[in-house]
């Protein structure tokens, strides 16, 4: 029997008769990825115009970035407000996740909706009303703004992914710590952490890129010497094709698919040590 | 229990108090978390709905709202805003559901290799991939030349800074949020169950339409209603792909505010916007029974 009469499925339909899901899903993951690397190729062209493929060679676009003072400024500022959220975030709500979870008290299911909220309300509304507020209280253009902002859009991510681990972990095992003389805090360190801390570095880097790759409120809330990297390049865009984004993308995507692959293995790590 | 000695009661009591006293100490564990998100989001967006309020004299007015109702600029954006979002989810649906019916059906440690392509781009910036369709998109864009080669079309069409470069980015973006939950409910779903409509001789294409695809509704309907949502309150793709042709609230919020320097005008806008996505996420889960869905059992 050819692979193709072989049943696919538990309805015994053959892999033959169901090539076309094979080809319309191969051609949407095509779809998916290539767009995402195309930028690669571009990035290296000698050109002022975007063309594909390069008909000269060359690394232009990356002296250019990594020459320019103003780009390299909105780096700093954009990986330091990064790295910050995702020390303040992280921490916040794993906290909060936890404690919702285990608390079980009757207002815990309300206080999740409430933190929550940065995911329901659009971001438009977030960015000028933050914009607003901050006017008033002297945050605009600081970091201590942006960290705030970009720490409540993060914290529900990091509180869905907590909750979920906590899901599949057993309680009891907190319990079992407790009776025999550990109080809740030595419980939480010495055997929950463990056991979910594939989880909460997965929320490290979920919240890093939160705060990287966020344009909306950076447009609004950032400006002058802490504009962030997406703030001068959604402005790139909007005015005229900066070729240098290219190189800059190159490096975000290169970025991302590095965070993405340590968040797979650790992934794989934490199933098979389970 | 009536019978219960007074010893017993007072104990009981102790630790009904003990109890209380402890979930108070445990949910103070969210109290940073919660002043963030109250410093943040509570304060600005209310603040915003005061400012909606608010005439040229500082006088309560509902001009702005009825500024709404009298141009027609405002419910030709509204239109566009949903027209937009309602697209963007039809598109993400019909590519979305066979992709995440392909990648169900596989061993999970094939799917997980196959679901990058569908994790990488989540996790890359919106932002570079807004401007990697700018570039292939373009007049001398990658498409328009392969079109012409393989004679889809003969000159360069427009694909971008109208509402056709809008969608094709805006389905982009929003795919994953579609698969992911939709994947999900899909591996839920018991293979006993095809496999006994398969003995009871359904034919495949039976099989799938009444048994499978009525169980996989409740990740379709979640995927798409996160999808919409977020739609109803984007920004940089269509400002970007739009290229100005293509206005959404929440284009014309920024607009408002770069142009006249109108808070009140701005507010208003950005609350009708919360209101009809509250509104909308509201009606989807009474209709479609969502809680279980969207926030997980017992959360």
């Amino acid at each position: 029997m050819r692979w193709w009469n072989k049943p696919a499925s538990d309805t015994q339909i053959t892999h033959g008769k169901r090539l076309w899901l094979y080809i319309v899903a191969t051609i949407i993951m095509l779809l998916l990825v290539i767009p995402t690397f195309i930028v690669i190729p571009m990035s290296f062209s000698n050109s002022q115009y975007l063309e594909f493929p390069p008909e000269v060679w060359s690394t232009r676009w990356y002296e250019e970035y990594f020459g320019s003072a103003k780009w390299m400024r909105a780096t700093v500022v954009s990986l330091k407000i990064g790295v910050l959220t995702m020390l303040v975030a992280t921490p916040l709500g794993t906290m909060a996740a936890y404690a919702l979870f285990v608390s079980g008290h009757r207002a815990a299911r309300a206080v999740f909706v409430l933190l929550i909220t940065p995911m329901i309300v659009p971001v438009i509304l977030i960015a000028i009303g933050t914009f607003y507020a901050y006017g008033r209280m002297g945050l605009n253009n600081t970091i201590t703004g942006l960290v705030l902002a970009h720490t409540a859009l993060a914290t529900p991510l990091v509180m869905i992914v907590i909750t979920a681990a906590l899901r599949s972990y057993d309680l009891n095992q907190e319990r079992v710590a407790r009776s025999l003389g550990a109080t809740r805090l030595q419980a939480f360190f010495a055997i929950t952490l463990p056991q979910i801390r594939f989880s909460v570095i997965t929320c490290a880097l979920l919240s890093f890129l939160t705060s990287f790759d966020e344009v909306i409120v950076a447009i609004f809330v950032s400006g002058g010497t802490t504009a962030t990297l997406t703030k001068h390049m959604f402005s790139a865009l909007r005015d005229f094709i900066d070729p240098t984004i290219a190189a800059i993308s190159t490096i975000m995507v290169l970025v991302s698919t590095v965070l993405l692959l340590i968040t797979q293995r650790i992934g794989a790590n934490g199933k098979t040590e389970r | 229990m009536a019978a219960a000695k007074p010893g017993a009661m007072q104990n009981a009591n102790a630790l009904k108090r003990q109890q209380s006293r402890e979930q108070w100490s445990l949910l103070s564990l969210a109290l940073p978390a919660l002043l963030v998100i109250v410093l943040v989001i509570l304060i600005p967006v209310g603040w915003l709905f005061y400012l909606s309020f608010l005439g040229g004299e500082g006088q309560f007015s509902l001009e702005h709202y009825q500024k709404m109702l009298k141009y027609k600029s405002y419910a030709r954006t509204f239109i566009t805003t949903f027209q937009v979002s309602i697209l963007t989810t039809g598109i993400c649906i019909l590519i979305g559901y066979p992709l995440a019916y392909f990648l169900a059906q596989l061993p999970n440690r094939i799917a997980g290799f196959f679901m990058l392509t569908v994790l990488l781009p989540f996790w890359t910036s919106l932002l570079v991939r807004t401007y990697a369709w700018l570039v292939l998109l373009q007049r001398k864009g990658i498409l328009n030349d392969f079109a012409i080669q393989i004679g889809l079309w003969d000159s360069p069409i427009k694909l971008v800074h109208n509402m056709t470069g809008t969608l094709i980015g805006m389905a982009h973006i929003m795919l994953p949020f579609l698969v992911l939950p939709l994947y999900n409910a899909m591996k839920k779903i018991d293979r006993d169950l095809m496999q006994a409509a398969s003995n009871l001789g359904a034919t495949p294409s039976r099989a799938f339409w009444q048994i499978y695809f009525p169980l996989s509704m409740p990740g379709m309907v979640a995927g798409s209603l996160i999808v919409f949502v977020l739609c109803l309150g984007f920004y940089v793709t269509p400002a970007v792909l739009g290229g100005g042709r293509v206005i959404m609230v929440a284009t014309q919020i920024t607009a408002i505010l770069e142009n006249q320097f109108d808070w009140g005008a701005a507010s208003a806008l950005g609350v009708v916007l919360l209101i009809a996505t509250v509104l909308v996420l509201v009606v989807a889960s009474r209709v479609f029974k969502l809680d279980a869905a969207l926030f997980g059992k017992g959360s």
